[in-house]
């Protein structure tokens, strides 16, 4: 009994010492290697292969595949990532197992065009996926929409939006803002007021936490070019007036009859530089602005190696 | 009616993967077994008797021949309500109890439902399970498989009952409680059938025993036909420790203890003897007929067939 | 001959349920609770579509694995273990023993079916928090799962007859992926010349075709399936099934038993 006793304890201490062991040096393991999950390698990349390996189980497998697309993107875009090649793939793969997944046209149209760090930088795929989506689904105002607006924001098409806007006007139970957006095309392209429209709208009609902060985010630098467009607008008319550049932005203001500086939609006022540059005092916290900015302004995020 | 009738049954297995070679395990054999007695199927390992068996039970199909069992062709299905068969070490559910196995096969027989609670109980009481019913059948000995076996087949009433080496496995107890159930059912007027290699059990119990070797059968009949068949020896004994050179010549064993000679002679030469003795004065003690056993005309029967088969190769 | 057939069937119920097949129950459960639970972190808006697509998913995979590992084991098992022996020296016709094996096993299919359609309805209440009509839907698949395990039960019991376990493990695991790609065969079939074009029309015909019986997706967004999907297909499996039972019933009624 003694000698049984004594086996028992050795082989209990190996037990607990070998897991405790064995865990140590996995999480050493993992720290060497930080993508080990999903690097840049998809082995199987073919759709049609893998709704054949799913075995009929087509819907499980594309939500898996969508769920991986979503973390693909959100742990690279954390780290600003200059590329991200398996985003198309990925989406392609899931919905070609369930042509049904409306949500991951959505995420496609927001997050293949956009050039990286915002996106994917591929926005033809993006309108192959959306062109798709809409043959199979072909009843869902949502994805013209989606399509419309890749056409728009990164392509500048104007033509083709307003042709995609309007082919989704005729879909049954359509959005009657599909119409607005059409005719506002023929007129207004290009204008804050319009980009405001759509990203508004994307803003409202997502569910998706990613799509709505990219929209939001959107909105943001679309007041902040606004209001800067408007207050170098009043930097010119203050040049032609008095000859010269304004001293200060109080000067600025007072000409204008403003009381107050405006300020940015985090509440920190515009500033002017003695070259009679309107800027935002923190350019960071708008990825999306394109004026205000700084000359010679790099984004402060380092891109990922 | 005879109870079975074998006409010709045989069967031959084709052995081998690539090249099939053919395998007789049955050669034709003709059997008749009469109502109400108790046959035993007697032979080697490997003689036939598993086979005989499983043909007339329909597991195994002839390669020719057929058999009549109460009078009915042995496919007939309705032969198989009025028999019962406990195969060689038997096996059953090990996942269900006694009790309720044995309701499972009462309902297989087409028992009546309310005959046969009473059945079950009955047979349990029987084969002495009646404590163990509720016990499942794994964690069951040898033996008390083998009751539960006899239990199953003799569970709806048959008419005969087939035994395959019933008694094997089983301690000196359970060998005599088998030998009395088979008793029992003979009393009850049915018609026992069963095989073993064990001569004794056969002899004790049996009305007529087969004999089958290599898959052919070596002979039918009575025991005591049968052991009466092979020359019957005679025990003799006389005072004295002389032993006259007659009973020398006639080749007889004799045996020598303290002021007694005992010999072993064949029964034709019994008188020879008895007037050797007289001859020379001796006194006679004993004369008493040797009952040859059923061992000996097995294997007197084995080796003929042995040498039989040595000269025709 | 029907009551043969019940009790067979009944007894074959009774052997699964003591060999502890229905603990799958509990790893199905455990499944279904913690996907359920973890869901919600994952994606927002496709909870219930990842529940529904889950949990019938797992309620197919399951009842597949069990219909193979309980149904190559039901004749051969019972030769090997010699049981049957006493069972057919009794008024039992071969056939009579196989069909009741064959209602016996879809029966323990159907009752483990029952549980787990359950739990998956469980588990939707927890993510949706309520019920709605489009929900009855998961009713039709959960029906045409169930047909498939009737064609997979009586495939592995055709198996079983004639082949040991292990053969007709892999057997019948072959015809159930096969059985998803039917309709490539067909397709190659009708693409394929001569001797090929025959034999791929043939197997895709043999073949079971599993791709109809899948409407886990669709159901999963609320679409509805035709009247006449559902009858044609159970129209197909009973067919398929008849089919195989006939085959094993043929091999077993020559079979000797040694």
């Amino acid at each position: 009994m003694k000698h049984r006793r004594k086996i028992t304890l050795v082989a209990c201490a190996c037990l607990v010492f070998s897991l405790a062991a064995s865990s140590f040096v996995l999480h050493r393991v993992d720290q060497l290697r930080p993508q080990a999950t999903l690097d840049e390698v998809l082995f199987l990349s073919s759709p049609k292969v893998i709704k054949r390996a799913s075995l009929g189980y087509d819907g499980l497998m594309a939500c898996v595949y969508w769920t991986r697309a979503v973390q693909y993107f959100g742990s690279r875009h954390h780290y600003y990532a200059p590329s991200y090649n398996l985003l198309a793939p990925l989406l392609e793969i899931t919905t070609h197992l369930d042509p049904h997944l409306l949500v991951a046209y959505e995420f496609g149209s927001t997050f293949l065009a956009p050039k990286p760090p915002d996106g994917a930088g591929e926005p033809q795929r993006a309108i192959q996926l959306m062109e798709f989506g809409i043959q199979n689904n072909p009843d869902n105002w949502k994805l013209y929409y989606d399509l419309g607006f890749v056409y728009y924001l990164e392509l500048k098409d104007y033509k083709k939006a307003a042709e995609v806007f309007e082919r989704g006007s005729h879909v049954p139970n359509t959005h009657p803002f599909l119409k607005i957006m059409a005719a506002q095309m023929a007129q207004h392209a290009g204008e804050y007021q319009t980009s405001r429209m759509l990203w508004s709208a994307t803003y409202q009609t997502t569910q998706d936490e990613h799509i709505r902060k990219n929209a939001f985010e959107h909105l943001r630098a679309i007041r902040v070019e606004e209001d800067v467009e408007h207050l170098q607008k009043a930097v010119t008319r203050f040049g032609e007036r008095t000859g010269r550049l304004p001293a200060s932005i109080s000067e600025l203001l007072a000409a204008e009859g403003l009381s107050a500086t405006p300020a940015d939609p985090d509440g920190h006022p515009y500033k002017m530089t003695p070259a009679g540059r309107i800027e935002v005092r923190v350019p960071d916290d708008f990825p999306f602005a394109t004026k205000g900015l700084p000359p010679g302004y790099k984004p402060k995020y380092a891109p990922l190696q | 009616m005879p109870a079975i009738e074998i006409l010709g049954l045989e069967k031959t297995y084709s052995v081998g993967f690539v090249h099939k070679r053919p395998k007789c395990a049955l050669h034709p054999l003709w059997l008749t077994v009469e109502d109400g007695e108790i046959f035993g199927f007697l032979g080697p390992n490997g003689a036939g008797k598993t086979t005989t068996l499983k043909l007339l039970m329909g597991l195994v199909f002839p390669t020719a021949g057929s058999a009549r069992i109460l009078g009915r062709e042995w496919t007939d299905p309705s032969v198989k309500a009025q028999i019962g068969f406990l195969p060689e070490q038997p096996y059953f559910y090990d996942y269900l109890t006694a009790h309720e196995l044995l309701e499972y096969y009462g309902q297989l027989s087409g028992v009546p439902a309310k005959q046969r609670k009473q059945r079950v109980e009955r047979v349990l009481q029987q084969v002495g399970l009646r404590d163990v019913q509720g016990v499942q059948l794994r964690k069951f000995s040898k033996g008390m498989l083998q009751r539960v076996g006899i239990g199953q087949a003799i569970l709806h009433d048959p008419k005969l009952v087939f035994f395959d080496e019933p008694m094997s496995g089983l301690d000196p107890m359970g060998r005599r409680e088998v030998r009395d159930l088979m008793e029992q059912l003979k009393h009850e007027g049915k018609t026992v059938f069963f095989s073993t290699h064990i001569l004794s059990d056969a002899e004790a119990l049996c009305d007529r025993v087969a004999i089958i070797h290599k898959g052919e059968l070596r002979g039918v009949g009575a025991v005591e036909d049968l052991t009466s068949s092979v020359q019957a020896k005679v025990e003799v004994i006389w005072q004295g420790t002389q032993i006259p050179s007659a009973i020398n010549a006639l080749g007889a064993e004799c045996y020598v203890s303290g002021d007694r000679v005992r010999a072993i002679i064949s029964d034709s030469q019994q008188d020879a003897v008895i007037d050797s003795l007289r001859r020379e004065r001796l006194r006679l003690i004993a004369i008493t007929p040797v009952r040859t056993s059923l061992e000996a005309y097995f294997v007197e029967k084995l080796r003929r067939a042995e040498t039989t088969a040595g000269t025709t190769a | 001959m029907n009551t043969r057939i019940a009790h067979i069937a009944s007894n074959t119920f009774r052997e699964a349920v003591r060999d502890r097949v229905l603990y799958n129950l509990i790893a199905f459960a455990l499944l279904l609770s913690g996907a359920a639970i973890l869901v919600g972190q994952i994606s927002i808006e496709i909870e219930k579509l990842v529940v529904i697509n889950l949990g019938l998913t797992a309620v197919s995979l399951f009842g597949v694995v069990i219909a193979i590992f309980i149904g190559i084991g039901l004749v051969s098992k019972e030769i090997e273990k010699r049981t049957l022996y006493t069972v057919l020296s009794r008024p039992v016709r071969r056939w009579e023993f196989i069909v009741g094996k064959f209602f016996g096993l879809a029966g323990t299919l159907v009752v483990n079916t029952f549980f787990m359609a359950i739990g998956v309805f469980a588990a939707l209440f927890y993510v949706s928090h309520k019920f709605v009509r489009a929900d009855a839907l998961i009713l039709v698949a959960l029906y045409f799962i169930v047909l498939e395990f009737l064609i997979i039960c009586s495939l592995s019991l055709l198996f079983s007859s004639f082949s040991s376990p292990l053969l007709s493990a892999v057997f019948a695991f072959s015809l159930f992926v096969t059985g998803s790609f039917a309709e490539d065969l067909r397709n190659f079939a009708g693409m394929a010349h001569g001797l090929s074009r025959w034999l791929a029309t043939g197997a895709a015909y043999l073949v079971p075709n599993f791709s109809a019986f899948n409407v886990i997706t669709s159901i999963a967004h609320e679409q509805r399936v035709a009247g006449q999907l559902i009858l044609q297909n159970t129209l197909y499996a009973l067919f398929y099934a008849t089919m195989a039972l006939s085959g094993a019933v043929l091999i077993f009624e020559r079979r000797d038993l040694k």
